[in-house]
């Protein structure tokens, strides 16, 4: 079985000077990779070039082999993409439940939100606040819950434990972990907090300048302290 | 000179070389006008008294935009009160230089209430709130129609020139003698402190407020400038027209006057007298083309047509808008 | 006290056409960020284009059509040619956009139809019904209160019930994310500038039989009438929008009825400095950032 996601050569950036150089990689169908590194390794840019934010310059991106280089952002949630922004991206003047619905506006059926309300029951009793009324870490919840009501085949996933506690952050991971299990639902994270991360994925991928410096296995990223001392700082 | 290569210092690199002295400039400026009076024919002197008259609105008005960033689409009203000033002053005393005086003290003085509330105001509501001032001049001289006489307004008295010279002759001296006096006051002005004020204001207020600079202060005092020049030049108006009525200071004036900072150049004087020139010249040659074609329709409206796709057209092309007119200016400079 | 009541009705049909402009420029404000100087123009010329086909035709009503969808396509000829490529770094460069826009289309206007005052005929009787010695409200003030009642219906309706109105809710408040989402943000942009325009459309369909009658500087002072109004309501409030533009058409119609025609253009002047230096958000602002 060929792999879900498959990233080759990939070269993008801002303008003149690029970001990413040469990135390859690849994501399966029930697979969670974690994309790691510093400040201004790349990650975000590479999300923000998956879901068609910025132009590939060079190389190939496909999904279950469909070419989506020139997809344009607003078309890519057809494809089975959802991009779930750092900050959240919660339109914070719409109710909880027109967030949800947004995310399945692209469909001609009525998106059904029962299930997303099952999954994150905090959401369900703050149906009717608006986006601005709620904490952190339910926006957080309503963010992943908005690109889940789009039935996505990939989760491009930004920080999402920024500013959480601890508690909250472990949570999510949980839900990923399990979402994952359920529904064979693959998942592309970008975190800084490099433990919850590993914790969850399945592998992990290390950018450095705009580089893959390595991939492997979670537990063995884990483990390997040079490449945390050198590349992860922890 | 070389080009500019850091792009951050694009706005700060001021031109190396010394800059001419506004006198250097308005002196040759008036032998050269002085002549010209002479060698045209009195409808063309006329037209320069207007570009004149012109010239001081618009060099008020691209300190006001250009310099400080603040948008006023009432510029005409203000017109309008300088006009009708030197008009009910003209009436009881007959003194030439003390109507325009008291004209330009009144508007200063108009200008510095609504620069009062302009100070705490942005962006649209500013142009919203200048535009609804444009509006009134009408009706304020219907209200009060014992005073300024409705829509027919007021006829100006004035003393004939000397015999030696022609009246639109007479008409265009007067007119630049204004226009350079308000030119050299202004080119002074924004050479100094008022000047780095004003654009630290337009640049980022936040910054301009921890630098110290009293934000409301200088936008009031860059409006009421503009005014002043605004109320001269009605009072101009009102001596070339001989007379003055709300149908001269009509809505379209002050939106021509925009049109003439923004197209001519924001920001820079220079770019004030091409807007004047523009504001006489656009019309005329609307006026022509209208005339060949025989078609009264075209009279007036062809030249408001041309406005508006010229203004349309440089701001579609200048890529960030009024700033980068600013910008573009600064490049040349530092080219030549 | 007679008057007063006929005064007062008087007032609400014309605030409600102040509503309706108001309105206008309240959808567009919202979508983009833009005051739309250029709307008074743009609903004259709709209204040219109406009164030319009635004229035409002999029918009021297939004019009335071709001025609103006239409307619908030139907002969004607006905005697909010409605002969508403004640099909207700073608002005074959509400001001063439109303002061309109103030179260009003025200029077209009296090279076409001239510049003089052309009468517009209305679709209803214009005399009052009577109520004993009162004169109260005419045929045509119901027409106008139907239909500005109807666009205000539809309009809430479209945004609270429907798809297409959530859409346009999220692409102007968070474009980015509604992309990622897959909504259409610049369609719905396009879309927001013509319903504005057509409201606005509408409004100089209305207005146009109560005034002196068409010509290209009709709706001048109505823009600042209704900008007053959307600003009294603060301009990212539709009910402030209806309720500014009510507000705004009494206080009109009193001034006009007790002091005189001639002062009402002062007090929209005193109402627009009072309200902008008083509270620059407006009345309903605040209300509405919590409740829509």
């Amino acid at each position: 079985m060929s792999a879900l996601l498959e990233v080759e050569g990939l070269t993008a950036g801002y303008g003149a000077a690029p970001v990413l150089h040469d990135v390859s990689l690849t994501v399966d169908a029930g697979q969670i990779v974690a994309v790691l590194g510093a400040n201004g390794a790349g990650k975000t840019t590479l999300l923000r070039t998956l879901s068609g934010q910025l132009a590939c310059e060079k190389g190939r991106i496909t999904v279950d082999r469909e070419d989506l280089r020139g997809v344009k952002v607003e078309r890519m949630v057809r494809h089975g993409i959802a991009h779930v922004p750092e900050g959240r991206g919660v339109v914070t003047e719409l109710t909880v439940d027109e967030n949800l619905r947004l995310g399945g506006l692209w469909r001609k059926q009525k998106p059904k939100l029962d299930g997303i309300y099952d999954l994150f029951p905090a959401l369900a009793q703050r149906r009717n606040h608006l986006g601005h009324q709620l904490s952190g870490g339910e926006r957080q919840m309503l963010a992943i819950g908005r690109a889940l009501v789009a039935e996505p085949r990939l989760l491009l996933l930004d920080e999402p434990s920024l500013g959480l506690a601890p508690k909250i952050t472990a949570q999510i991971m949980a839900l990923l972990r399990d979402l994952r299990d359920r529904t064979g639902l693959a998942v592309l994270l970008v975190e800084q907090n490099v433990r919850s991360a590993l914790s969850v994925a399945d592998e992990g991928l290390v950018l450095a300048l705009g580089r893959v410096v390595t991939r492997n296995d979670a537990a063995t990223l884990a483990g390997d302290a040079d490449l945390r001392h050198v590349y992860l700082g922890f | 000179m070389t080009t500019v290569t850091a792009p951050e210092k694009v706005t700060t690199n001021r031109p190396k070389r010394k800059r001419l002295s506004p006198l250097a400039v308005v002196i040759p400026a008036a032998a050269v006008i002085l002549a010209l009076t002479y060698a045209l024919p009195p409808f063309r002197n006329y037209q320069l008294a207007t570009v004149g008259a012109y010239l001081c609105v618009t060099a008020g008005l691209t300190v006001l935009t250009g310099l400080n960033g603040q948008l006023s689409l009432g510029h005409g009203a203000l017109m309008a009160t300088g006009a009708y000033t030197l008009a009910l002053m003209q009436n009881r005393f007959n003194v030439l230089a003390l109507g325009i005086l008291a004209a330009v003290a009144v508007t200063t003085v108009v200008g510095g209430v609504i620069g009062l509330a302009a100070a705490r105001l942005r962006g649209p509501y500013l142009a919203g709130l200048t535009l609804a001032v444009a509006t009134v001049v009408p009706s304020i001289a219907s209200t009060f129609d014992t005073t300024f006489n409705s829509d027919q307004g007021l006829t100006v008295a004035l003393e004939p020139p000397p015999d030696a010279i022609t009246v639109e002759q007479w008409q265009a001296w007067l007119c630049w003698a204004g226009a350079l006096v308000t030119v050299l006051v202004i080119a002074y002005l924004v050479r100094g402190r008022f000047g780095r004020d004003m654009r630290a204001v337009r640049d980022d207020e936040t910054a301009a407020k921890l630098a110290g600079i009293g934000v409301a202060r200088t936008q009031v005092l860059a409006f009421v400038l503009s005014a002043a020049c605004a109320g001269l030049a009605g009072a101009l108006f009102a001596v070339l027209a001989q007379s003055v009525s709300p149908g001269a200071f009509p809505l379209t004036l002050s939106l021509f006057l925009v049109m003439a900072v923004v197209i001519g150049g924001l920001g820079r004087l220079s770019g004030a007298l091409i807007g004047a020139v523009l504001l006489v010249a656009l019309p005329e040659i609307a006026h022509s083309i209208a005339e060949d074609a025989g078609s009264q329709r075209l009279e007036g409206n062809l030249a408001l047509t041309f406005f508006g796709v010229v203004l349309v057209a440089v701001m579609l092309a200048a890529p960030g808008g009024l700033a980068s007119l600013r910008l573009k200016r600064n490049k040349q400079k530092g080219r030549t | 006290m007679d008057r007063f009541l006929y005064l007062t009705f008087d007032g609400l049909s014309r605030g409600a056409v102040y509503a309706a402009f108001a309105l206008a420029l309240v959808l567009i404000w919202r979508a983009a960020r833009i005051v739309n100087f250029a709307q008074g123009a743009m609903a004259v010329a709709t209204a040219y284009a109406g009164y030319s086909v009635t004229n035409a035709t002999g029918s009021y009503w297939l004019g009335f059509i071709v001025a609103i969808v006239g409307g619908l396509v030139l907002g969004a000829l607006v905005e697909r040619v010409v605002m969508r490529f403004v640099d909207h770094s700073s608002p005074l460069n959509g400001v001063v956009v439109a303002l061309g826009l109103v030179l260009i289309i003025q200029g077209v206007l009296g090279m076409i139809y001239g510049n003089e005052f052309r009468p517009a005929e209305a679709p209803f009787s214009r005399d009052a019904f009577q109520l004993g010695d009162v004169a109260l409200l005419s045929r045509y003030d119901l027409f106008v209160f139907a239909a500005v009642g109807t666009v205000v219906v539809l309009l809430t309706l479209l945004f609270t019930r429907t798809s297409t109105g959530l859409r346009m809710r999220a692409a102007a408040f968070a474009p980015d994310v509604s992309r990622l989402l897959g909504v259409p943000v610049s369609g719905m942009l396009t879309l927001g500038w013509a319903l504005a325009a057509a409201v606005g459309s509408l409004a100089g369909m209305l207005v146009v039989p109560t005034e002196l009658g068409l010509h290209p500087n009709a709706m001048d002072l109505l823009f600042i009438s209704a900008f007053t109004a959307a600003v009294v309501g603060g301009l990212d409030s539709p009910v402030g929008a209806v309720v500014g533009g009510l507000i705004v058409g009494l206080l009109l119609t009193y001034v006009s009825g007790y002091l005189g025609a001639t002062v009402a253009p002062m007090a929209v002047l005193i109402l627009l400095v009072v309200v902008l230096l008083g509270r620059p958000d407006g009345l309903f602002s605040r209300a509405k950032a919590r409740t829509a």
